[in-house]
Formats: C-alpha cells, sequence, structure tokens
C-alpha cells in the first residue's frame, strides 16, 4: 500500500515536472498516468498491491470532487445571475456530448 | 448559536482538521443517502455532499476559504487517483487494441461537438463573454478544465463548479440516454460517459462494471489532451 501510493506520487511529480520542462498542455497527473500505462504495458502485468491502492482510491473517486464542488457559494452571485444559460448549456451539451460520441464510436466498431 | 459554542466552531474552523471531517462526514452522510433512495441516479453523492457542506458554511458563515484549507487535503488526492486510473485502463488492454481507430474518431468528434454546443447554447441564451470561456472546457478533469480556462480568458473557480456540475448531469443522465438510444456495448457507453463527465462520470461508470469504468477512464484522459488543444483554437474563432 505504502509503497504503491509512494510510486503513485513520484509518477505524478515526473508528471508535473515534464509538463514544466516541456512545457506541454497537459496537467502533471495526466502525463503521470500515460507513464504508469506505459509501464504496466511494458511490465505485461500490475502487481496485486498496486492494483488494491489503485481500486481503494478509485472506489471513492467522488468523494475527491466535494471540496472544490463546494466552491460553488464563492460563485453564487453569477450563478444566480446566469443561472438559465449556464444550466441549460451544460444539460444539452452533455447530451450532445454523449451521443456524438456514442454514435461515432458504434459506427466505427461495427464489425470489430 | 450561543457565544461558547461560536467561540468553540471559531477555534476549530481555524485548523484543517474541521474542513477535512467535515468533508468525509458530509460525504458518507450522501453516500448512505444515496443507497437509502436505491441508488437513484438523480440523489449524486457528489451533489448531496456539496448541498450539506454548502449549508453548513452558509448557516455558520465560515467563509469557503477557511473549509478549503483543511479540504485540500482530500482535493490533493485527485492527483494520485488519476495517476491511478491506469491500473483499469491497462486491464483493457486486448479491447482497447481492437477500438483504437474508432476511439480516435469518436474522441475528436466528442470533444469539438463538446465545446462548439456548450458555447453556442450558453450564448443563445445571452451568457457574458467570460462565463462562455469559463463554460468551454467543461467536459474535462478539474485541474486541465482550469488551467485551460485561466488560459483563454475564463474564471478557473467558475470553471472548477461548471466542471463538477457537468459531471453530475453526466453521470445523472448518461447511462438512461445512452440505453435509450440503443447503445448496449459498456465500451462505447464508458467511453461517451468519459467524454461527456470526466472523472464524475467515471465514478458512475464504474459502478455499471469494470468496462465501462475503464473506457470511461481512458476517454477521460484522452479528452483532456485534446480539449487542451481544441478550446484554445475554438475559443479564438468563436471570439
Amino acid at each position: 500500500m505504502l509503497a504503491s501510493l509512494t510510486l503513485l506520487l513520484v509518477l505524478q511529480l515526473i508528471g508535473e515536472v515534464l509538463v514544466q520542462w516541456l512545457g506541454l498542455p497537459v496537467p502533471g497527473p495526466v502525463v503521470g498516468m500515460a507513464l504508469l500505462f506505459a509501464a504496466l504495458v511494458i511490465r505485461g502485468d500490475t502487481p496485486a498491491p498496486l492494483r488494491e491502492t489503485a481500486n481503494t482510491l478509485l472506489q471513492h473517486l467522488s468523494l475527491l470532487f466535494v471540496p472544490a464542488g463546494a466552491g460553488i457559494m464563492v460563485h453564487a452571485g453569477l450563478l444566480a445571475r446566469e443561472w438559465l444559460p449556464t444550466l441549460a448549456a451544460v444539460v444539452l451539451s452533455c447530451a450532445v456530448t454523449l451521443l456524438v460520441t456514442a454514435a461515432v464510436l458504434r459506427l466505427g466498431a461495427r464489425g470489430r | 448559536m450561543s457565544g461558547e459554542i461560536r467561540e468553540l466552531w471559531v477555534y476549530l474552523a481555524a485548523s484543517p482538521l474541521l474542513g477535512l471531517t467535515l468533508t468525509l462526514l458530509a460525504y458518507q452522510a450522501a453516500h448512505a443517502l444515496y443507497l437509502k433512495l436505491g441508488s437513484h441516479p438523480l440523489a449524486n453523492p457528489v451533489a448531496l455532499a456539496v448541498a450539506l457542506i454548502v449549508a453548513l458554511l452558509t448557516l455558520t458563515g465560515t467563509p469557503y476559504d477557511v473549509y478549503f484549507d483543511g479540504a485540500q487535503f482530500v482535493h490533493f488526492l485527485l492527483g494520485p487517483a488519476t495517476v491511478a486510473l491506469a491500473v483499469p485502463l491497462y486491464a483493457q488492454l486486448p479491447r482497447l487494441k481492437q477500438l483504437f481507430g474508432p476511439t480516435m474518431l469518436a474522441l475528436l468528434a466528442g470533444s469539438v461537438a463538446s465545446v462548439l454546443s456548450v458555447w453556442w447554447v450558453a450564448r443563445a441564451l445571452g451568457a457574458e463573454p467570460r462565463t462562455l470561456l469559463s463554460l468551454a472546457p467543461k467536459s474535462v478533469t478539474t485541474p486541465i478544465a482550469m488551467g485551460i480556462s485561466e488560459k483563454i480568458g475564463g474564471l478557473p473557480s467558475l470553471t472548477a463548479i461548471l466542471v463538477i456540475l457537468t459531471g453530475i448531469v453526466g453521470a445523472v443522465i448518461g447511462p438512461a440516454l445512452l440505453r435509450a438510444t440503443g447503445t448496449r456495448d459498456p465500451a462505447v457507453t464508458g467511453f461517451a460517459i468519459g467524454m461527456s463527465a470526466h472523472g464524475i462520470g467515471t465514478a458512475r461508470a464504474f459502478q455499471l462494471g469494470e468496462t465501462a469504468g475503464a473506457f470511461s477512464a481512458l476517454a477521460m484522459g484522452l479528452n483532456g489532451v485534446v480539449t487542451a488543444i481544441v478550446v484554445p483554437l475554438i475559443a479564438r474563432w468563436l471570439s
């Protein structure tokens, strides 16, 4: 558990450093995810402790969004003024994204 | 509140303990309520927990910054959790190889559709330019979206809220909408949910199954990269 958690943090750190050095447009953790994925592909399997640690973290993924979500109180005024365009845009765009992505993927995956 | 309790609250609020404990308690209460309501998608645990916390902070007159001093320890775990997404993703390697071409096409189409649709709807309904710029990266994970928003002149903290709102909406409507439109393949369902609703959608997709969750994680990671490139281009073209 401890070793796996350290591994995740080290990869995140390497990701952050690479982003700074190379001026990449993506955040460090996403680069860290790519690095871990590449390492697993090269290794050929996932060590059991790493799988356990990842499962523990991902089981409560929703929890990790709560602190940023509570920030809604800071923008209460703006959202009270623009709630209709914001909410309508988010809901409609969400539906469009879901349908377009699924349609293209289904079309492309046909017969595979 | 009586004087003594207020004093105690002020004392506790000054340490990170309160914000951290409050986050964990609120989430667990929200999750218990979600299970009690038969895992109804409308009873989204993130939305319930946020509502609880905002109500409590407002009632006690505690500023968000004071709360976040403690809650940042939970917020921080988003980093290692994102790295950890490589594990379920790797478990789907054979399926991923098989679907590589179609996923790349769906990725590009979904990302462009997301940015254009949110922009056009919000502008048609009279949103301010700053709100439009904050909305554009709404479908990608919080840290990426905040970075994009800052780059194009939006409000990063507003973007964080809109991203979470999008995640909740996608987690609520995604599975039902995809089922209603005839999507049966869990890989397609997961990928579409991850494209539209990032990590919150991914949490929901994992409830549908391992394959849906892994493809949602894949879409979320790839969409972060593509959207970081697409949004600045589209924003320059549209504004």
